[in-house]
């Protein structure tokens, strides 16, 4: 560490000393790259005795803005899957349904842009995801994994709803689930019609058949059923 | 953005922002606390809630008249598709489309019920099928007459009622923000927008026109297509989510018609009850 801020303040001398030196263009390059690695590994070393960063995102949910980044990262999940769907979608998809996906591909990116734009500075990071579980050339495969990523969604829109503090926020929220459910209800008539609103099926994503509710759950549960989809270590805290 | 600015030129028009802002000095704190913490571009996103709140509470303004708003409009569903099911010369087509209706009328009185016991003895005297014109003839004539006899006049009308119903209830969550119940009408809200998702389908199918699942991009807001309807669809041509243009949002490819797709809009309760009133005979909403 020591050695290392000396080395530092070496480079730094002689770079002072390089913007009055006529010196030919190469060697600049040379000076140039030597002080980049040497501030990086003195910033790498200074890091040691902080708490340590690790990879990931966190959602903090002592505020509208943790529930918000929580929307954003499922919007990022769904815009992702159908991103992937749409630029090459199963061969025995319908024409119609090859069009839908295409539309429910931007409704995604719609929503998660602008949870984006509007998050500003205070948003999370993109997620990487893992879609291995999906075979994206059959049509049953991709059908099933739209189903799940829909009604996953309205339940964590429904689930969410009640922490938001703020009006507006709690409309647009209102605004985007409506459309989720427009989704599910076309995904699952295409899996099997009439099953638009099988609220029996959805039981483990907290819905109520006899009182015709649809899904519900919390954060933390929803996040465990898109923990499959998803690369980046999502940290929850004060949920 | 200077706010200052955009309260001056509000004031030209409406004389009594600052009174209708001030008697709400939480929303104002909470907007200026707020603001010192975020970023400009996410300003209009809290401009637009503090807006929210200065306008947005009127009818009904507490959750037992929210809660009741909520049940006269699941009688009015339940017993719309009840009276097509048990009480009608329509045909259905298929064995299926006689079973989605079953299924959304099943749903609309699982609401009712839901509802009535939440309400106990505050909630409103039932609605009775005879409460009910379902063709409208007062303000639309003989446009629906055949509503009960004509598969299709009928499916127009279930979609209308089932596009209308997302929109009150979205229009509704302000008044229960944070509590319990909030959660329950959410789940109704989305049960209300998978219904019309699938009547959206069963429309276009029948009459062979080129309707969505989710409401699209026309210029009045009313893709449908039937004019009597238009007040169903006021405002689902917006594209801009509180100050944020989503077409082309960020450089990315989403289209105007995208756009208005992506987020569907709330009904404010007075628009929901003048929609309502066309089918109720007596006991009209106020």
């Amino acid at each position: 560490m020591e050695n290392l801020n000396e080395k530092e303040q070496d480079v730094m001398l002689k770079e002072s000393s390089i913007l009055d030196a006529k010196l030919e263009r190469r060697s600049f390059l040379q000076f140039a790259g030597a002080g980049a690695a040497i501030v990086a590994l003195t910033a790498a070393g200074c890091r040691k005795d902080r708490p340590i960063v690790t990879s990931g995102v966190t959602l903090d949910f002592k505020d509208d803005f943790g529930v918000l980044n929580y929307a954003y990262a499922l919007e990022q999940l769904e815009a992702a899957f159908y991103i992937q769907v749409a630029s090459a979608p199963p061969s025995a998809f319908t024409q119609t349904q090859k069009n839908y996906f295409q539309d429910v591909q931007f409704h995604e990116i719609a929503h998660r842009e602008f949870f984006k734009k509007a998050l500003g500075t205070a948003a999370i990071g993109s997620l990487s995801v893992d879609f291995s579980s999906i075979d994206f050339t059959s049509a049953t495969s991709v059908l099933a994994a739209a189903q799940a990523f829909e009604d996953l969604g309205v339940a964590a829109y429904n689930g969410a709803g009640v922490r938001l503090k703020d009006t507006g926020f709690l409309v647009i929220a209102g605004q985007i689930v409506s459309v989720e459910a427009r989704h599910a209800a076309w995904v699952r008539d295409q899996i099997s019609n009439g099953t638009f609103a099988d609220l029996a099926s959805l039981s483990a994503l907290g819905s109520d058949n006899a009182n015709g509710l649809d899904g519900q759950l919390t954060p933390n549960k929803v996040l465990a059923i898109a923990g499959k989809y998803v690369k980046t270590k999502i940290n929850v805290i004060n949920l | 953005m200077n706010i200052v600015n955009i309260l001056e030129e509000i004031e030209k028009v409406d004389g009594e922002i600052y009174e209708r802002l001030s008697p709400r000095r939480t929303a104002m704190k909470d907007f200026f606390n707020v603001g010192k913490k975020i970023s400009l571009a996410a300003l209009p996103l809290a401009l637009g809630s503090m807006f929210q709140k200065a306008y947005g509470q009127s009818n009904p303004a507490n959750v037992n008249e929210v809660l009741n708003f909520a049940l006269t409009l699941e009688y009015l569903e339940y017993h719309f598709y009840n009276h097509a099911l048990t009480n009608s010369t329509i045909t259905f087509p298929t064995p299926a489309s006689n079973a989605a209706i079953t299924t959304i009328r099943n749903h609309e009185l699982a609401h009712v019920n839901l509802l009535k016991g939440a309400l106990g003895s505050a909630a409103v005297t039932p609605f009775v099928d005879a409460d009910f014109d379902f063709t409208g003839a007062a303000t639309f004539g003989t446009a629906f007459a055949d509503v009960f006899s004509n598969y299709q006049t009928f499916l127009k009308v279930a979609t209308a009622f089932e596009d209308t119903g997302v929109r009150a209830y979205k229009g509704q969550a302000p008044v229960l923000k944070g509590m319990p119940v909030l959660t329950t009408a959410l789940q109704i809200h989305s049960v209300e927008a998978r219904h019309a998702s699938h009547l959206r389908q069963m429309t276009a199918a029948s009459l062979g026109v080129n309707l969505k699942p989710w409401i699209s991009y026309s210029a009045n807001g009313n893709d449908t297509g039937i004019a009597q309807v238009n007040a169903v669809y006021a405002g689902e041509q917006n594209t801009m989510i509180a100050g944020i243009e989503i077409t082309g949002i960020n450089g990315t490819a989403v289209t105007q018609t995208q756009a208005a797709e992506s987020f569907d809009e709330f009904l404010t309760g007075s628009a929901v009850k003048t929609i309502a009133n066309i089918f109720i005979k007596t006991r009209k909403l106020s």
